[in-house]
């Protein structure tokens, strides 16, 4: 197992290596906008410009570029600063975790729990009404975009525009050191709006996942056993039902910690999402690679975690 | 047999099952009793309803939508009539049912020993340590060697043979009065099969319990069944004492059963004789006897007429639902044990040979 761990943490580490060198590929060959020329701003002379190219190391060849920045990266941990506003690209980032983290993790709660109830009532009562009715009201979630979800909860519950004034702050994200409560307030909104789609979908999985666990023999035994119908459902078939899910919960968790970009837009939090389309929009190089990597390392790391978690829910998978 | 009130006593106990192409009379009214203390022996074919009746004296056909009529007595309560909740104290404690395939039985994410715990504990109000201590001491029972260790051992950790002894211990955690074994062999290798069938009675003998065994094989029933009921088509067609049924069977769906199963003293060029056809739909099963289709000594009438189980003449607790008159039956038996084929049988005691089946899939019997 412990061999296994470190087996696919130094995948982990080659992929990230892969990754990094794409990313630099991409940016230096693919035609966006010369760094230089932005960071001049007003100053459009060719001598500022040529001083600026010399100081962000732009003149020297691509593939001494690339060394430097890879050393710089692997060795140093340093991803640069970014040219838009001179910030070291690590700051910014760790600045803006804690809001993406406080997003995904506080809507995958949600949609979990959320998900989870609709789908063991509809796995019980299979073409039940209340089956039915819930599976048809999932569709609706999957179908409805985030970004218009959002600007349809703003627009009715915000407490400065909205229709029912009920959730202050509903666009005005608050750290959790700085207030818990409005924290709280202000991410109730963006919660439910990445948990709407997402609970329609694990609702769908665990009912699916359900039905077939609830046809297995052992779950037979467990009724002959005398147990009670909550205990056969729930220490039995929801105990086999969930594991497939909690493998694309971790993936989901890591993909949404690099893109949770359209609810950040909408809801303005300050999050890696929107740090990625700030830095896209301002050719800020520095800034997208960071967060690119970032999102791949979020992405590498619950894979892996997904992979070990698998041996201690499942006892007949042992890796070697 | 005694004279005693029976342990289990089921009159008349009719399953269907509504689906989309009709209803499927999966037990059609059977009427069986088990005594304290023996083995009753179901056999037939796949599909002839054993399975659904032994499910349904635990209700475990509930759940899936089951219309069940009749009555199922145990020690005087019909198990029919009862609430879901009084039939769960009575299932896995005074009742108790082990299955066909055990890896698939067990829940593969829990310890053997903490599925041995909870049967323990659903019906026994004692601390998960005496549990646990209980569970080591079933696990023994059963001959799992090393049980205090084996006990942490998940079910994929075990062999074929000790996973069903494993369910074993899981059927005995409560000393049932009855335990219903529904091919509780035919997952097995035959060495393990005669293991577990040993088992069985040791654990009978000691333990004072009913069983009832359900099973295809003419061989499992040979070896530990006091008593025999032959289903076929959600009916029970001949009921004996196992000696009986080897020796004097009175119907030819059981003759056609004894018939296909090789035997070490029959001469090896003496050929099976396999039952022609296929067993029939439930859902819409053969007019008269159901086995008219597929029987070569059926006459015209027997397509119209229902049979009854009745006593044969001279044997009480021989009884066969069969049209044939008993006198005819015994005399092509007679012709039968000797290595006869049923077209000389017939023509020795002096009967027209049946029309050769219509319908080979033997699915359109009412119809043909």
């Amino acid at each position: 197992m412990t061999r296994y761990i470190i087996r696919r943490l130094l995948w982990g580490v080659l992929l990230l290596i892969i990754v990094s060198a794409l990313l630099f590929v991409f940016f230096r060959i693919l035609p966006t906008g010369d760094p230089a020329a932005l960071r001049a701003g007003r100053l459009q002379n060719p001598k500022v410009i040529a001083a600026i190219r010399a100081d962000l190391g732009l003149n020297k060849p691509l593939i001494t570029q690339f060394w430097i920045y890879m050393k710089n990266l692997f060795l140093h941990f340093d991803l640069g600063y970014s040219y838009y506003s001179s910030a070291s690209v690590k700051s910014l980032i760790f600045d803006r975790l804690p809001a993406t983290i406080s997003l995904v993790l506080g809507g995958a709660v949600i949609w979990v729990f959320s998900g989870l109830a609709v789908g063991i009532v509809s796995a019980l009562r299979p073409r039940s009404r209340l089956d039915r009715g819930s599976m048809g009201g999932a569709l609706v979630l999957v179908s409805a975009p985030e970004y218009w979800l959002g600007l349809i909860l703003l627009y009715a519950f915000a407490a400065d525009i909205g229709q029912i004034r009920i959730f202050p702050g509903a666009n005005s994200y608050v750290g959790l050191t700085t207030d818990p409560v409005k924290w709280f307030t202000s991410l109730i909104l963006p919660w439910l709006v990445l948990a709407a789609g997402n609970a329609a979908i694990y609702a769908r999985l665990i009912r699916g996942s359900l039905i077939e666990v609830m046809g297995q023999d052992y779950i037979r035994t467990a009724r002959a056993k005398g147990l009670s119908e909550t205990r056969v459902v729930l220490r039995h078939g929801v105990r086999s039902a969930i594991n497939p899910i909690l493998t694309i919960l971790a993936l989901d968790i890591g993909v949404l910690l690099g893109s949770a970009v359209l609810v950040e837009t909408v809801f303005d939090i300050p999050g890696i999402g929107r740090l990625n389309y700030d830095a896209i929009t301002h050719a800020d190089f520095p800034v997208v690679q960071g967060t690119v990597l970032v999102s791949a390392l979020f992405i590498i790391v619950a894979n892996i975690l997904v992979d070990i978690a698998y041996a201690y829910l499942d006892p007949r998978v042992r890796y070697s | 047999m005694s004279a005693e009130e029976p342990l289990l006593r089921v009159e008349d106990l009719r399953v269907e099952f509504p689906t989309e192409d009709g209803i499927v009379h999966a037990v059609d009214g059977i009427t069986y009793q088990v005594h304290r203390g023996r083995t009753l022996g179901i056999v037939g074919e796949s599909g002839s309803g054993k399975t659904v009746a032994s499910m349904t004296t635990l209700g475990l056909t509930r759940g899936q939508g089951a219309h069940v009529s009749g009555r199922i007595l145990f020690e005087g309560r019909d198990l029919v009539a009862l609430s879901d909740r009084e039939l769960r104290a009575i299932r896995g404690n005074d009742i108790a049912m082990v299955f066909q395939d055990p890896l698939s039985s067990l829940h593969p994410f829990y310890r053997v020993g903490a599925q041995l715990v909870e049967a323990v504990r659903a019906h026994r109000d004692v601390s998960r340590s005496m549990a646990r201590e209980r569970a080591v001491e079933l696990l023994g029972l059963v001959g799992i060697p090393d049980p205090s260790r084996r006990v942490d051992d998940y079910p994929h950790e075990f062999s074929g043979g000790m996973r069903q002894r494993a369910m074993i211990a899981m059927a005995l955690a409560n000393e049932p009065k009855l335990l219903i074994a529904d091919e509780p062999t035919t997952a097995l290798d035959v060495t393990v099969q005669a293991q577990i069938l040993a088992l069985m009675e040791r654990l009978q003998r000691e333990l004072g319990m009913a069983i009832v065994i359900i099973t295809h094989d003419l061989g499992v029933i040979a070896e530990v069944a006091d008593d025999v009921a032959v289903m076929y088509a959600g009916r029970i067609v001949e009921t004996a004492s196992a000696e009986l049924i080897f020796s004097g069977p009175e119907h030819p769906y059981t003759w056609g059963l004894l018939k296909s199963i090789p035997t070490l003293d029959t001469p090896r060029e003496r050929e099976l004789v396999p039952i022609p056809g296929t067993p029939p739909s439930l859902i819409n099963p053969p007019s008269g006897c159901h086995f008219h289709p597929r029987c070569p000594y059926a006459q015209p009438d027997h397509s119209i007429i229902d049979p009854f189980l009745e006593p044969a003449p001279g044997e009480p607790d021989h009884h066969v639902a069969c049209l044939l008159a008993a006198e005819v039956r015994r005399r092509l038996w007679a012709q039968l044990r000797v290595g006869r084929t049923p077209a000389a049988a017939l023509a020795e005691v002096g009967l027209p040979l049946a029309p050769p089946i219509s319908d080979p899939s033997g699915l359109g019997g009412a119809r043909a």
